[in-house]
């Protein structure tokens, strides 16, 4: 039996050369575009990112000094939103996982409230925590507890990592239960045929399991929120404030928003230049290193998946 | 027939709308192996998970009718579910040990039920893998993960893990299904003498196991029980002819 040739030869070959050529390119730009960013940071920060750049206060008008209050505040607000966020999270995917049925109108009600977060621009979320937090819980703190006076009725790192957090939650929510249900059905079966509770399974067999898949998940959605500007902008970001915080309600320097003061605020962009570079720099190792923490979890569940199988 | 341990009467099972089991009643004897046979999707697994009461986990299932075991209905509202299965153990078709250390899968059972004592759990997790046939084969290395041995061991330690709570009846829902011959063997060496002391319930797809194992045998087909006798009767002399064609392999 003959098979007929619709198409000739020639074409095939520049179909298929195009359609390689077409997607090595875009692969090109991509990695070409991810060197360029890290290439340029590395270069224009490199001889700025000393030991003193990392551990003194901005001196000068922000044109000399370190950044040690933003790495400061980034870290502290980036453990507070944690807190704040993971635990809620982990609640809330354990229930969609495990307690909520499928037809059940609340849990619908719960995944498409998670959905549309996960979508709001970070702008928004920084409105509201300017509403809701400041102006609205704060406000009626301040009344209720300290007769009016000014206290946590305006911009601190508690609200903004709130802030931060609402934004973070979604991403922790769908992640977590995610690795929720890569645990299989028959091991909460087993634990249940030995009369175990739900609770009892859930706490010994379903967390337990799935731990480092939750892990990575929450890295990686907390890595996220380390980076972001938008939300912590009218909620507790300062331009500039000459002591770290020491309580909740007070305002605090941050790594991204630190490179926005200094690249559109400053008085002499071009002297800061090389600052800007290097807290770029440290920025995106923080981020990265968050990330690289996630890729190796990661790493170790995928192995242990093929040595159980 | 010696004491019945289980007696059911009237048993319906519904998936939704769809009636899965229809009417079954029989008595399960006390301390003998009982093998369930029949074509797939005939019922047999869900019979069995109706007697520990797994198939409340399923949503939107339903039953109808009575599952006495000691001569209670485990349907009773007053029923503890959670004590049920501790009465009542199950090993899976597939083998299920936790991503745990075989000495944590076995004390896994002991330790929900509130048992600190380490001298006590020492023990137990011993008589277990003793009476599960491969204490020998993992005393050496009783902090290594169970996923670590092969699955005629991992079975064996699911075995150990069921018997570590102290059950009176094993379900055991084609145990051997997943294993070669040797392994297989194993574990019905294994059935046989843990008949001295539990009643066993067997799912099967395999006859001759059904055969080699079974003191009495029982025949599903499209949700219904269509007759159950001792296992020499069943497949020498079956009473309907349904049954007799499917022991010799003309259907299912």
């Amino acid at each position: 039996m003959k098979i007929k040739r619709k198409i000739p030869v020639s074409v095939r070959v520049v179909k298929d050369a195009v359609a390689t050529s077409l997607t090595g390119f875009t692969v090109l730009v991509i990695i070409a575009m991810i060197v360029s960013i890290l290439g340029i940071t590395i270069a224009g920060g490199w001889k700025s990112l000393t030991w003193e750049f990392l551990t003194q206060y901005p001196k000068d008008g922000m044109t000399r000094g370190g950044i040690f209050p933003a790495i400061f505040g980034t870290a502290l607000m980036t453990l507070i939103m944690t807190i704040a966020a993971v635990p809620f999270g982990v609640i809330t995917a354990v229930y969609l996982a495990e307690y909520a049925t499928e037809k059940s109108v609340f849990a619908k009600t719960i995944r498409f409230a998670v959905k549309t977060l996960a979508v709001v621009p970070s702008i928004i979320f920084g409105l509201f925590g300017l509403g809701f937090f400041i102006k609205f819980m704060g406000t009626n703190i301040d009344n209720a507890f300290f007769g009016g006076e000014l206290r946590w009725g305006q911009p601190n790192i508690l609200w903004a990592s709130l802030t931060m957090a609402l934004l973070t939650l979604p991403v922790v929510i769908v992640a977590v239960e995610e690795a929720i249900r890569t645990i299989p059905r028959d091991m909460r079966e087993a634990s249940m045929a030995l009369g175990a509770t739900k609770w009892q399974t859930i706490r010994n067999v379903v967390l337990p399991g799935s731990m480092t898949g939750i892990l990575t998940g929450t890295i990686l959605a907390i890595s996220r929120g380390a980076g972001e500007v938008a939300p912590i902008l009218f909620t507790g970001a300062a331009y500039y404030v000459a002591e770290l915080p020491v309580s909740l309600n007070q305002q605090f320097m941050s790594l991204g928003y630190h490179i926005y003061i200094m690249s559109t605020q400053s008085t002499n962009v071009d002297e800061t230049l090389p600052l800007q570079f290097a807290t770029t720099l440290v920025l995106l190792l923080l981020t990265f290193s968050l990330s690289l923490i996630a890729v190796i979890l990661r790493y170790r569940i995928r192995k242990k998946a093929i040595h159980s199988s | 027939m010696k004491d019945s341990k289980v007696n059911v009467k009237d048993l319906s099972f519904y998936y939704g709308t769809n009636r899965a089991l229809k009417d079954i009643s029989m008595v399960i004897p006390e301390k003998q192996v009982t093998a369930f046979i029949g074509p797939s999707g005939c019922g047999k697994s869900t019979f069995l998970r109706t007697l520990n009461r797994m198939n409340d986990l399923i949503d939107n299932t339903r039953i109808e009718g009575e599952v006495m075991i000691d001569g209670v209905n485990i349907y009773d509202n007053n029923v503890d579910v959670v004590n049920l299965r501790k009465k009542v153990g199950m090993i899976f078709q597939k083998s299920n040990p936790f991503a745990k250390s075989i000495y944590d899968n076995i004390a896994y059972g002991p330790r929900i039920n509130g048992m600190k004592n380490n001298n006590e759990l020492d023990e137990i997790v011993e008589i277990s893998l003793k009476q599960a046939a491969i204490w020998d084969e993992v005393k050496d290395r009783l902090k290594m993960s169970a996923l670590s041995l092969s699955g005629g061991q991992q079975q064996r330690v699911c075995i150990a893990r069921t018997l570590a709570v102290n059950p009176e009846i094993i379900l055991m829902d084609e145990p051997a299904s997943a294993l070669d011959p040797i392994s297989t063997s194993k574990i019905e060496e294994l059935i046989h003498e843990l008949k001295k002391v539990y009643t066993i319930i067997i799912v099967t797809h395999n006859m001759q196991q059904a055969a080699r194992t079974s003191d009495y045998t029982a025949f599903f087909y499209l949700g219904e029980l269509v007759e159950m006798d001792k296992t020499k009767t069943i497949f020498t002399n079956p009473g309907k002819k349904q049954t007799e064609d499917y022991i010799s392999g003309r259907f299912g």
